[in-house]
């Protein structure tokens, strides 16, 4: 509170990116949201923003019309505000640059954040998903992998959780030596067993090999791993990163496996770029998308340069090679990076995803994201940048993890139980650090941090309002026909991903959709289909025979299905409540009237789509002044063009 | 000289074919006046392939002998088969001289010149009768059913010989205060006769689109005023009228040393003119040539995929395209004003500006007829040179002459508006591609000839069936309905964001695997429609609409529909 000096201005102008729209209202700083509220009574849009989404504030040069406010998130919205008075404006600016840097974990908004719920509901939304029954259901332990207490205390490896599963012939002192040859002791364990083959997939941090380097009890470690599989008498060890970069960890001491000193492994480079190339590519990416009047040659050439598209084409090539090893094959597989912490998670999940129908349900997301990122140490509290900032550590690895998986269901329309608004839901609150899931960078932070006591889960958030996420078109028998996907990873699959990027660019959105409308189509007939049961049920009680019930039997207001207030980009129905506040308001708001288009002839629009909007060119009224060549400003893509 | 001589081997045994993701299959090949036909020789539900020849593109051959040993046993060639559909075969023929004579019979029978001689002439399914009405609109029942244009606007049959025009129908629409003899002056002083004619009147403002092509001022800026009083005539009083040129300003000035120009603001006083550039003719074709490359190399990675994808330029065109539609929509929904579309010859740029905008202000051309109708109008009986543009599409050698496809152009461009309004039109991809794969090799005569005027010397409408008539008859018609239609009374303004356009995956990437999974997921969604109205029975289906409506969010806007359907 004592950082907000101004926690009100009036008359702020809130500018659209991509035309010269702009708004004007009131400008609220509140210990968690900056809040923007239109002053046009008729349409009064608010716009919420958490500080921990806010990635950057920058104050622009002075302007005949106030002082500039340049707002980025890492949800990437972004917002521009023009604040009559410099001095308020400088007021905001320094309170949001405190505000956004909060110095201890206390102060994020997951320790404030209430719901609503006793402390029993928190309990059981933490008890959601559990690892152990996890491991279970893949079948483990089992004769040849088990349990082990070695790390129960975190002594073996403060990053990894507690639980480990390792080969049963895997002594504890040879679990011990092998961390102390692997980078910050992340020795191989593992992350998922594929029942049917009986193939493993392990994951761990590079050796300390440097240039001869060699230890033993590491290469009965992969030894081990090789012997709980009969099926083959190879493993594939992966190595993530593109050559180059593994032979220059081996002057630091660390590197690869060698093959001579490791009985029969098969190793395998793959060439996924590290956390800097990739912070650098969204980066341009990010900027190429961004530009106003953007041109469809800038827009291709900005993707092209941003080389983004290439580095998720990487991680979907280094996934498939894995999943093919394991279900083709039957081998096993160890994947490991630098530290084993990016490049590993996003290739253990993604290949997990492909081997296992399970894991593309709603719950089963949930868990392999609690299993290869959260228990397994992704640092998510350095890549999200939610403490303490060392721009050198952000990175979005988990970002890409979920691109990986949106490409997949464009691929593959029935294979997932949830659609894209699940995926963006939980990239929305990876950063928004409301829910205690992941805040930290390990298990044991977690821990001592009392998360599971002092703050909420979100899974529970997101199951109680999964109707929200479903995709329509998930098919069961789809999961049936196809155990494991094999997608097809030509350049002309991999596309923008507009709806993350330019989530909040509406003016680039289709304007109907079809997805929402086959949910709602789907909900009606779950509903009719119930009322019809119960009215047969009725009629039975009566004593009538019913067989050819006719369909339209059921009241009028029994088939309006219930709505739920914003199916999409889940609108926190409960628990959010000032979030929710501002969907409402932007749902009834500016474009509520073009809504309903039947009831309204005033717009002739259809849904949000509105000339000004798209702004195919500014008409000037300059018609009838007597300079003939008049200048047209035709603010159409980047064409500016006189007559 | 007939047909049948140009076949020299009529048939051939133990011929392989290969097509993208289906096993090779062996049977029997023979080469018709029309037809290629392949038949596998399993007894039992024998497969069949039958392609016009009119619709393949361009063939290779490569032949493998032993030197000095004709007929020797293994000599065999290989003829790949690209079709302007964009598929492409792969035929291995035993016997090197058979795969040369079938080769040189697919040369010379797939691209003749006549127009009597083409396949429509011959086709005679025994459904369809000759004596059927041919067409579904002319400008006369176009103008009988548009009550709004009856006080102002008058059918004139000046160009019943088609002397004053020889690309315009026999019938246009004028206003009703300028008389015929203007009109032939204002025609003089309009490239290939094209003066200025009513394409659209908005049903909400009475305002208007008319076509032209450009004005003849040439260097010394001639004037005409005639044509003035026509343009005039059509605004009416109204202040202002928009002159949306195709071309860049610079282009427009270049054009006068040619003879042609632009209108003068001088001479036009009420009319703003604002320049668009357009690309056209070659640089068009060349852009397909390149996507359609781009699209059949598997082997690229990403950046070159991108690279390829941005240098072909095709989305580009799109872009352009739907940016001036939207202007001149804007214009005329927005702004209430009349527009007057054109570029130089205003056959072809003008013509996907003019229908594009119809589409986006207009209900009715949203439905199955109503689009079709206004490809007849618009395009057709508007004097789209299709016999010219549509000769080869991307695979040909040929040099270029005429080639262009702005046609497709059009469709791509109907089809991302649909992406964005997946509800709006009531016609699914489906038709898009039915008319894409017509319009370059096609049973019916619907896409013969140049003009109407071209149409009517060589007897199209007594000797074809239309094409428009047999997809409308009720059991076809099924097949291109969008199960998800909803009509809306209100402009559908597409967003011409580049992260709004799409490649269009369902006619580039038509041969590839990626067609099944998303054929799946159609289904999938007609499934539920189906069961929807099934239970919910005819007169629920009100019902879901008003749901449908109430909950409209602008979230909505970012949901992303699947690339399905």
């Amino acid at each position: 509170m004592e950082h907000i000096r101004t926690p009100k201005v009036e008359q702020v102008k809130l500018l659209d990116r991509f035309s010269n729209k702009s708004v004007t209202g009131t400008l609220h700083l509140t210990a968690t949201h900056l809040i923007f509220v239109e002053s046009n009574s008729t349409s009064a849009q608010e716009i919420w923003i958490l500080h921990h989404h806010i990635a950057s504030v920058e104050k622009l040069s002075l302007t005949t019309s106030g002082c500039p406010l340049l707002i980025q998130c890492r949800n990437f919205r972004l917002v521009h505000f023009v604040i009559p008075r410099e001095r308020d404006c400088h007021d905001i600016y320094s309170s949001l640059l405190r505000l956004l840097r909060p110095v201890s974990y206390d102060e994020l908004y997951a320790f404030s954040y209430n719901p609503k719920q006793n402390d029993q509901q928190r309990e059981e939304g933490w008890q959601l998903i559990d690892l152990a029954a996890e491991f279970e259901r893949m079948g483990v332990p089992c004769d040849q992998w088990q349990l082990t207490d070695v790390n129960r205390e975190y002594k073996v490896c403060k990053t990894y959780p507690r639980d480990v599963y390792v080969p049963i012939t895997a002594s504890k002192p040879i679990i011990v030596g092998s961390s102390k040859f692997r980078s910050k002791g992340r020795f191989p364990v593992l992350t998922y067993f594929y029942q049917e083959k009986k193939a493993a997939v392990c994951r761990c941090s590079q050796p300390l090999s440097g240039f001869s380097a060699r230890c033993l009890e590491d290469e009965h470690m992969l030894q081990a791993i090789s012997k709980a599989n009969h099926n083959s008498r190879y493993i594939y060890v992966m190595d993530t990163r593109p050559k180059l970069n593994a032979l220059a960890n081996r002057a630091a001491g660390k590197g690869y496996e060698n093959e001579d000193n490791y009985s029969n492994i098969r190793f395998q480079f793959v060439g996924i770029e590290n956390i800097h190339v990739m912070r650098g590519s969204l980066q341009k990416l990010l900027e190429g998308v961004g530009t106003r009047s953007l041109s469809m040659t800038d827009y291709l050439v900005g993707l092209e340069n941003s080389g983004w598209l290439r580095h998720i084409k990487a991680i979907m090539d280094a996934a498939i090679f894995l999943a093919k090893a394991v279900t083709v094959e039957g081998a096993s597989v160890l994947v490991h990076c630098s530290d084993g912490w990016d490049r590993t998670a996003q290739v253990c999940a993604l290949g997990s995803l492909l081997m296992d129908p399970y894991y593309r349900t709603i719950k089963g997301f949930m868990v392999l994201i609690e299993k290869d990122w959260i228990s397994f140490g992704h640092k998510f509290a350095d890549r999200c940048d939610q403490l303490d900032p060392d721009p050198k550590e952000v990175s979005p690895i988990f970002t890409q993890f979920l691109e990986c998986v949106w490409q997949l269901t464009e691929q593959f329309p029935q294979a997932f139980e949830f659609s894209e608004w699940f995926l963006i839901q939980i990239h929305e609150h990876v950063h928004s650090c409301q829910f205690g899931n992941f805040l930290g960078n390990s298990q044991r932070q977690r821990e001592d941090l009392q998360l599971k006591e002092r703050t909420y889960s979100l899974w529970a958030h997101l199951l109680s309002e999964n109707q929200n996420y479903l995709n329509p078109l998930f098919s069961p028998s789809f999961a049936e026909s196809h155990p494991v996907l094999e997608p097809s990873t030509q350049a002309y699959h991999f596309k923008f991903w507009r709806n993350m990027y330019n989530q909040y660019d509406r003016s680039m959105h289709p304007r109907q959709s079809i997805l929402k409308h086959v949910l709602t189509l789907q909900e009606s007939n779950r509903e009719l289909e119930g009322t019809v049961q119960a009215l047969k049920t009725k009629l039975q009680k009566f004593g009538v025979n019913t067989s050819p019930l006719k369909p339209q039997t059921p009241p009028r207001e029994c088939s309006l299905p219930p709505r739920p207030q914003s199916l999409i980009l889940g609108a926190p129905l409960l628990s959010r409540k000032e979030v929710q506040q501002e969907e409402d308001e932007e749902v009834f708001g500016e474009e509520a009237r073009e809504d309903a288009p039947a009831s309204t002839g005033g717009e002739r629009t259809v849904e949000g789509s509105s000339a000004t909007e798209n702004s195919y060119g500014e008409l000037m009224g300059s018609f009838g002044s007597k300079n003939e060549p008049g200048v047209v400003t035709l603010e159409f893509g980047v064409a500016r063009m006189t007559c | 000289m007939e047909l049948s001589e140009h076949i020299k081997t009529a048939n051939v045994e133990d011929v392989t074919l290969r097509r993208p993701f289906h096993p090779a299959l062996r049977g029997t090949l023979c080469v018709t006046s029309h037809h290629l036909l392949f038949s596998d020789r399993k007894d039992e539900a024998s497969w069949q392939l039958l392609i016009l020849l009119k619709n393949i593109d361009a063939i290779e051959k490569s032949v493998e002998n032993l030197f000095g040993y004709p007929r020797a046993v293994g000599s065999s060639g290989t003829i790949t088969i690209k079709c302007k559909d964009l598929l492409v075969l792969q035929l291995e023929i035993p016997g090197m001289e058979e795969c040369l004579n079938i080769a040189s019979s697919i040369e010379a029978l797939s691209s003749l010149e006549s127009v009597t001689e083409m396949y429509p002439f011959f086709y005679r399914p025994s459904h369809l009768t000759l004596n059927g009405p041919w067409g579904l609109s002319s400008t006369e029942q176009y103008y009988k059913q548009t009550e709004r244009l009856w006080d102002r606007w008058r059918v004139s049959t000046l160009n019943s010989d088609y002397s004053v025009c020889p690309s315009y129908p026999s019938a246009v629409i004028m206003p009703r205060e300028v008389d015929d003899d203007k009109l032939i002056r204002s025609a003089r002083f309009r490239q290939g006769g094209r003066f200025p004619v009513l394409s659209y009147c908005h049903h909400r403002n009475g305002m208007v689109i008319m076509r032209s092509s450009q004005p003849l001022t040439g260097a010394n800026k001639k004037r005409c005023k005639e044509d003035e009083l026509l343009l005039q005539a059509v605004i009416d009083g109204s202040e202002l009228g928009y002159i949306i040129d195709l071309r860049s300003a610079q282009q427009a000035q270049q054009a006068r040393m040619t003879g042609g120009g632009f209108e003068s603001k001088s001479f036009y006083s009420h009319w703003k003119r604002i320049h668009r550039h357009h690309e056209r003719g070659k640089v068009v074709q060349e852009s397909l040539i390149k996507l359609v490359e781009a699209c059949s190399d598997p082997s690229h990675s990403v950046d070159r995929w991108l690279s390829k994808l941005e240098n072909s330029k095709w989305l580009s065109h799109v872009h352009s395209a739907l940016s001036t539609a939207g202007l001149v929509v804007e214009c005329v929904e927005r702004d209430g004003h009349s527009v007057l579309v054109h570029g130089s010859e205003g056959t072809d740029n003008t013509l996907l500006v003019s229908s594009l905008a119809q589409l986006i202000l207009d209900p009715a051309s949203r439905t199955v007829t109503g689009f079709l109708c206004l490809l007849e109008r618009e395009w057709i009986q508007a004097g789209h040179p299709f016999q010219q543009r549509c000769a080869h599409s991307a695979y040909s050698h040929a040099r270029l002459k005429q080639e262009c496809p702005i046609f497709l152009l059009l469709l791509d461009c109907v089809w991302q508006v649909w992406r964005q309004f997946p509800l709006a039109l009531e016609f699914s991809e489906a038709l898009l591609l039915r008319l894409a794969q017509e319009v370059y090799a096609s049973n019916y005569g619907t896409f013969l000839c140049n003009s109407e005027q071209e149409r009517c010397a060589a007897g199209v409408k007594e000797n074809t069936h239309c094409l428009f008539q047999s997809l409308l008859r009720p059991d076809i018609e099924e097949q291109y309905l969008n199960p998800l239609y909803e009509p809306t009374d209100l402009a559908i303004w597409p967003s011409v964001h580049p992260q709004s356009l799409q490649l269009w995956t369902g006619l580039f990437l038509r041969w590839t695997e990626y067609a099944q999974n998303m054929e799946e997921a159609r289904e999938e969604v007609w499934s539920i429609v189906k069961e929807h109205h099934e239970q919910a029975g005819p007169d629920r289906t009100n019902n879901t609409l008003s749901t449908h409506c109430d909950t409209l969010t602008p979230f909505e806007n970012l949901m992303d529909e699947l690339t399905i359907l």
